[in-house]
């Protein structure tokens, strides 16, 4: 009887097990809303506004997912991750996505048992110090004062770029972005280093910009994208589409403004008419209704709209399109086809 | 009850198992353990089911490959190339000092303010209560913020040492240009040992013998005659001058390598990190206050007749302290003793807080974050914190059973 006992125990214990792993979209529809990690705060990437309303490049992913599955870009729940947390959080399925700066590595995508569905930020690391100081490149840096946020890439990049140069630091390992400004800026620190985009961010937030520059060396290759757990195939293909949504949407010229216009009735482009339902089935391909991409495209525009609106040069960050411009304008954003 | 005589083994029935008080509680115990077993073996199961679901296995492999990070406090060299077993140790050496100089420190601190806090000056005593009660009620976390931000935000940069066009600097090193306190911590002058300096270490060791010598000397000779040595003045000029003149004799074989402003901070001397400084005395004056709470009740719990009997045997305040009560009072003091001790070793891991690169950043950190060994690197990390909990407190009952009351 006790044997009973123990062998359904085991069982229920499995079974409950056996859900956590796979079924992601099960979940999110369940529970009707969307988990989404990110940042502690990092101005232009995701941080709450003056309204308490999460908002951001890295928040815009987040949004377009929760608006492709269940039909509301607010149905998002945010949850914060720093640099050491993240992918333990991912992993236990506290969240359902993570959409946090976060560097696509071959350990993270192979041994953290992780999914990278694709780079909505190709970035490089870079280093920030007060003009002040008089240094120009960061090779001057020789037993310089350093700031990093641990568990990131920044770490190990900067760990190697130093010892291949042959040149001296001291680092002060921080745990968020916010105590890294600070200790920047109260000088515990000479030089702040992360991703460039970070750096331009943070930089954006300070009360006199103009006193601090980013330095020319560019030491790393950080492409940042959504992040899904390894082995829920079906949800990482959600992700990924609705990421690739974006981009494209952006290519055909689809926008926040007429998207619902085009998607009335099928027009001459037929890529446009597979990508908004309005041809074809590829909706259903990932369980998802025929509007699925009309609605990921209404909820914060295309990408180059996304991009404008909050890291674009018009705002305080100013960060230019570069590496992340269309690959029909020499940058690096290739949708594969929608078909 | 009279059933009980009723020859109860033909007739046993299940339910005496709960209403019969000589298998109640068998019953009971038999139960709790299988229940016991059941939680242990469903957790076991539970994380090799879930551990396989994710694709994970359990490996400490990743212990033996590049660590690939740097750190700051180096008690034994390390550069990035090496292991993450080595981080590990690293992290380890630096907990350990934490808690070495802070068990030091908070015991100072706590014997001063207990003893200071039953003192008859009520500013004296009034003093030590605000102290014990103000670190007492305020969480360590945010005493270790404050001393933190403190030192950042509140000291010097570097650079305000330097001089400006007219030859003045913001900022200057105190006690005579040796030690400068700045918002990276506080830079000390490091000693260099030259080649004669073991001699010093010797002179020193024999003027140590030499003082236990005398002060065994000095108790026999009051037992025996009555009169009192000056035991500590003797004591301190064979502490200091034997060594000071073997110094100056063997031309000063150790010099001191003052910090020196260069480059973007202080070259030279050792630097006292402010993650250090912060988790150090945050941790010290915390438990400080609640080891002075043991020791004022230690020496209450002596009864007022034995100071009474002191005095009347004619022996002044400070001696009777000495002699009598604080030898009895010990036996109070260090059993709670050994709990802060541990309490202030497995509060270091705050040091999370401020950065301070102790085992639980390493190992228990960063290693699992670039490695995704979660599981493995809390396991160890639990282990090392149990092993030197173990350690400290069977070190403590060995030194406890020592100043115990000897029964004969
Ligand atoms: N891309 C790197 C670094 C990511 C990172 O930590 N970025 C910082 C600055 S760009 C950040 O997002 N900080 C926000 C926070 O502290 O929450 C990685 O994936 O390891």
């Amino acid at each position: 009887m006790n044997k009973t006992i123990l062998l359904g125990a085991l069982t229920v214990a499995g079974l409950a097990a056996g859900a956590a792993a796979a079924g992601t979209m099960d979940d999110v529809k369940a529970r009707g809303s969307l988990k989404c990690g990110v940042s502690t705060g990092l101005a232009g990437f995701s941080a709450p506004n003056a309204n308490g309303v999460w908002e951001g490049f890295d928040v815009a992913v987040c949004r377009a997912v929760a608006a492709a599955v269940l039909g509301d870009p607010m149905a998002v729940e945010f949850v914060t991750t720093t640099g050491q947390t993240r992918f333990t959080a991912l992993a236990s399925g506290e969240i359902d996505m993570l959409a946090r700066n976060s560097t696509w590595t071959f350990s993270r995508d192979t041994d953290l048992n992780l999914d990278f569905v694709g780079v909505n930020y190709y970035d490089g690391q870079g280093f920030m110090v007060p003009k002040a100081l008089g240094v120009s490149s960061a090779k001057e840096l020789d037993g310089a004062t350093v700031c990093i946020q641990t568990g990131t890439t920044t770490e190990l990049n900067l760990a190697d770029f130093f010892r291949v140069n042959n040149i001296s630091y001291e680092p002060v390992p921080i745990e968020t972005n916010a105590e890294a400004q600070q200790q920047y800026l109260a000088g515990a620190c000479d030089v702040y280093t992360t991703d460039a985009s970070g750096l331009a961010a943070t930089r954006a937030t300070f009360e006199k910009a103009g006193d601090h520059t980013i330095l020319p060396e560019i030491i790393s290759k950080e492409p940042l994208g959504p992040v899904v757990r390894h082995g829920d195939n079906d949800w990482g293909d959600i992700v990924r589409w609705s990421l690739h949504a974006l981009v494209a949407a952006e290519e055909y010229g689809v926008t926040s403004a007429n998207v619902m216009e085009l998607a009335a009735a099928p027009t001459d482009n037929p890529e446009i008419n597979r990508l908004l339902g309005t041809e074809g089935e590829l909706g259903a391909m990932i369980g998802l209704d025929k509007e699925w991409a009309v609605r990921a495209i209404s909820a914060g525009g295309n990408y180059g709209e996304i991009f404008e609106k909050n890291i674009g040069e018009a705002t305080p960050i100013g960060l230019a399109r570069g590496l992340n411009a269309q690959w029909t304008d020499g940058g690096l954003l290739y949708a594969p086809p929608f078909r | 009850m009279a059933d009980a005589s009723v020859s109860p083994k033909d007739s046993f029935h299940l339910s005496q198992l709960i209403y019969d008080s000589r298998y109640r509680s068998l019953t009971i115990q038999t139960v709790a353990m299988m229940l016991l077993m059941l939680g242990i073996g469903w957790l076991v199961y539970n994380t090799t089911v879930n551990l396989a679901a994710l694709g994970k296995d359990i490996s400490f492999a990743y212990l033996w490959t590049t660590a690939g990070y740097d750190i700051n406090q180096q008690l034994i060299p390390y550069t990035s190339q090496d292991t993450h077993a080595r981080a590990a140790l690293l992290g380890i050496l630096n907990t350990l000092l934490i808690a070495v100089l802070g068990c030091l420190l908070a015991t100072i601190i706590g014997v001063f303010a207990g003893v200071l806090r039953l003192s008859k000056n009520w500013v004296v005593s009034g003093l030590m209560t605000v102290y014990v009660e103000g670190f007492r009620n305020i969480p360590l976390l945010i005493w270790i913020l404050i001393i933190f931000a403190v030192m950042t935000e509140g000291m010097p940069q570097p650079r305000d040492f330097r001089p400006d066009e007219n030859g003045v600097a913001e900022a200057s090193m105190i006690l005579w240009n040796t030690v400068a306190v700045t918002n990276r911590g506080v830079f000390v002058p490091r000693p260099v040992w030259g080649d004669t300096a073991w001699v010093l270490g010797i002179v020193l060791a024999l003027s140590i013998v030499a003082i236990f010598a005398v002060r065994s000397w000095a108790r026999k000779r009051q037992e025996a005659t009555g009169e009192q040595v000056p035991v500590l003045l003797i004591g301190i000029a064979l502490f200091v001058l034997p060594t000071v003149l073997a110094y100056f004799v063997l031309g000063r074989p150790v010099t001191f390598d003052s910090p020196v402003l260069g480059g973007f901070n202080f070259q030279g001397g050792t630097q006292l990190r402010n993650s250090f400084i912060a988790i150090w005395l945050a941790l010290s004056l915390y438990t400080g206050a609640f080891i002075a709470e043991n020791v004022r009740g230690g020496i209450l719990a002596i009864s007022k007749g034995q100071s009474e009997a002191a005095f009347s045997l004619g022996l002044r305040p400070n001696r009777t302290m000495q002699l009598v009560i604080l030898p009895q009072a010990l036996r109070v003091i260090i059993p709670p003793l050994i709990s802060q001790y541990l309490n202030l070793t497995k509060n270091s891991s705050l040091a999370i807080a401020v950065g301070y690169m102790d085992v639980r950043s390493t190992l228990g950190g960063i290693s699992i974050n670039q490695t995704g060994r979660e599981l493995e690197g809390m396991l160890l990390l639990g282990l090392f914190y149990l092993i030197a909990s173990l350690l400290i407190s069977s070190v403590m009952n060995v030194y406890n059973s020592r100043v115990k009351l000897k029964e004969r």
